[in-house]
């Protein structure tokens, strides 16, 4: 009996789930525990009763709703420009001029650049003795440095993130999309060509259209590393302008709370799943559209 | 060559120059202030070009408290985290490359979804389990997580480059007396060897790079970038250009390594949405 089961273990119709177990013990104990510990620190208080205490403190925090407002914004202002920046480059590499494959990888260079190194490089450039004040200085410009990291000047330090952020994180989108681009069909392209579409219009009317599953996992893949962008702002900007992530960790880190850092990484999860849903939801029904 | 096809040339080389130049130069200018002598770093107005080419401020960078040892700690945690989740994921990428199994698409979209995971969500609740664990400010516990973070990427890889090794192949040798296993190890894994390498290679950049649950995890056993973060704003300018282009060196060399695979990695995980 043993032996025949053992026989029967040792089939086929086994084989994958033996393969799958170490994942999917590794999924339960590093994504599910932690998902639901982090529910339980962030809903139970000390004597082991469901409350919102620790929601109340995160939202009547000072830093709590200029947080969420700027992680918003980077969010909003970050996301569109990377995938305009990046589709640019994805058509441009597309024609497949001559050199085209080794521009690709230049393009894709700030893949491997973490997003607290972006910010240091970025902060050798915005830094008030930095190279853009030297270049403009050199130029004639301007005869003293400008603050563009500094409190008194939130928006400049708001779009040296943004700058920052653009550079290292447009790389992924092109990479989607290029992927993407490889995967439409010559077929189309010789239809569209054709039928006369050419230049912007075969963009607009055939590329665009085809593309689409790879924008939205782009869309979807950057909204939600946007939504936790962290050491770049702490590297460029200090405390300057807070983030969502930031709060969880400096609650963490400096405050000893987790129940509050936990708050905050629930509160994220559920921004990201609506925003994850949001996309999902208008790029397909924008897609039958054009389908119908 | 007609005059509009001259013009459409040179417009794309132009645009082309243009995203090399936007990528290239910052690179370039966090070089440069790694290799200019301390003081003129703070100078002004202060020349494009340093006066001379200074192993000074890469010294003081590498000499400074914890640097050294930080940077050991990463290599291992790297190491580690490569290990672990080759051996965890890649076996998962050959099942889901090689069979057709009730659950198949339920575990790639399971997959999938751990990607959306925000990492504060999984850092503040294991730095407690870890405490309790004896896992907290230990290498391994943050070879733990950057696995688990890495995990998703090392089977949608795996999954890609498995399938690109034939399976008559492997049915081949097991009819010449092969065992299962066998057939794996002898026909499936030396044509997959490159492939796998270079997922070695991204999960270890992936590991390098992380630095947010690197930070929530440790006291003193501090990664690179956990301590270029917990140290930064005590630390002169110089000191954290030096770090940074100390950390995008072998992220560069790595991504230029395994360039050919890259958009294979992304297709595959678009292709799988």
């Amino acid at each position: 009996m043993t032996a025949r089961l053992r026989k029967f273990l040792g089939t086929d119709t086994f084989l994958p789930y033996w393969l799958l177990l170490p994942s999917i013990i590794f999924i339960g104990v590093f994504f599910l525990m932690p998902l639901f510990n982090a529910i339980l620190l962030a809903f139970r208080s000390d004597a082991g009763s469901f409350t919102l205490d620790y929601f109340k403190k995160m939202v009547a925090d000072v830093r709590f709703i200029e947080a969420l407002k700027y992680t918003f914004f980077l969010a909003i202002t970050i996301v569109p420009l990377q995938v305009v920046t990046a589709l640019a480059m994805a058509l441009l590499v597309n024609t497949g001029f001559r050199g085209s494959k080794f521009f690709l990888y230049i393009f894709a260079l700030p893949l491997g650049i973490s997003d607290l190194a972006a910010g240091l490089i970025w902060l050798s450039i915005f830094t008030q003795h930095g190279f853009l004040n030297s270049i403009l200085y050199a130029l004639g410009i301007i005869d003293k440095p400008i603050y563009y990291i500094s409190y008194q000047n939130i928006g400049l330090t708001f779009l040296a993130v943004v700058a920052a952020e653009h550079w290292r994180a447009t790389a992924i989108v092109m990479v989607i999309l290029v992927a993407g681009l490889q995967m439409i069909s010559k077929d189309y392209m010789e239809a569209a060509e054709v039928l006369g579409a050419r230049g912007w219009k075969k963009i607009w009317y055939v590329i665009l259209p085809l593309l689409k599953p790879s924008l939205q996992s782009a869309l979807i893949i950057r909204t939600i590393f946007a939504l936790q962008t962290f050491a770049v702002v702490l590297a460029l900007a200090g405390d300057i302008i807070p983030v969502l992530s930031g709060e969880a960790y400096f609650w963490h880190f400096l405050y000893r709370n987790s129940h509050i850092a936990s708050a905050y990484a629930v509160f994220l999860m559920v921004i990201s799943i609506g925003m994850t849903w949001f996309y999902l939801r208008f790029l397909r029904s924008r897609m039958e559209v054009i389908r119908g | 060559m007609s005059y509009p096809r001259i013009l459409r040339r040179t417009l794309l080389y132009m645009s082309v120059l243009t995203f090399v130049l936007w990528v290239l130069v910052p690179i370039f200018f966090i070089g440069i202030s790694s290799f200019t002598p301390r003081n003129e770093i703070y100078k002004w107005p202060k020349p494009l070009l340093p006066s001379h080419f200074s192993i000074d401020t890469m010294r003081f960078f590498l000499n400074s408290y914890g640097v050294l040892n930080s940077l050991l700690n990463s290599v291992w945690v790297a190491l580690l985290t490569l290990a672990f989740t080759l051996a965890v994921g890649a076996p998962a990428g050959y099942a889901v490359a090689r069979f057709y199994f009730r659950g198949r698409e339920g575990f790639r979209m399971g997959i999938l979804i751990t990607r959306m995971f925000p990492t504060a969500l999984l850092a503040v609740p294991l730095a407690v389990t870890f405490i309790r664990w004896g896992l907290y400010d230990t290498l391994i516990g943050v070879a733990l997580i950057h696995t688990a973070m890495a995990l998703p990427f090392a089977v949608i890889i795996t999954t890609g480059i498995f399938m690109g090794v034939p399976k008559d192949l492997e049915e081949a040798a097991m009819t010449l007396g092969c065992s299962r296993l066998g057939a794996f190890a002898r026909v499936a894994l030396p044509l997959a060897l490159p492939g796998l390498a270079a997922a070695a290679m991204f999960t270890f950049v992936i590991s390098w790079n992380e630095v947010f649950a690197a930070t929530i995890l440790t006291v003193h056993n501090r990664t690179l970038p956990a301590h270029i973060l917990t140290t930064i704003q005590a630390s002169p300018l110089y000191f954290r250009f030096a770090g940074g282009f100390f950390m995008i060196l072998p992220t560069l060399f790595f991504m230029f390594l395994i360039r050919r695979y890259l958009f294979h990695m992304w297709g595959g995980a678009t292709a799988e949405r």
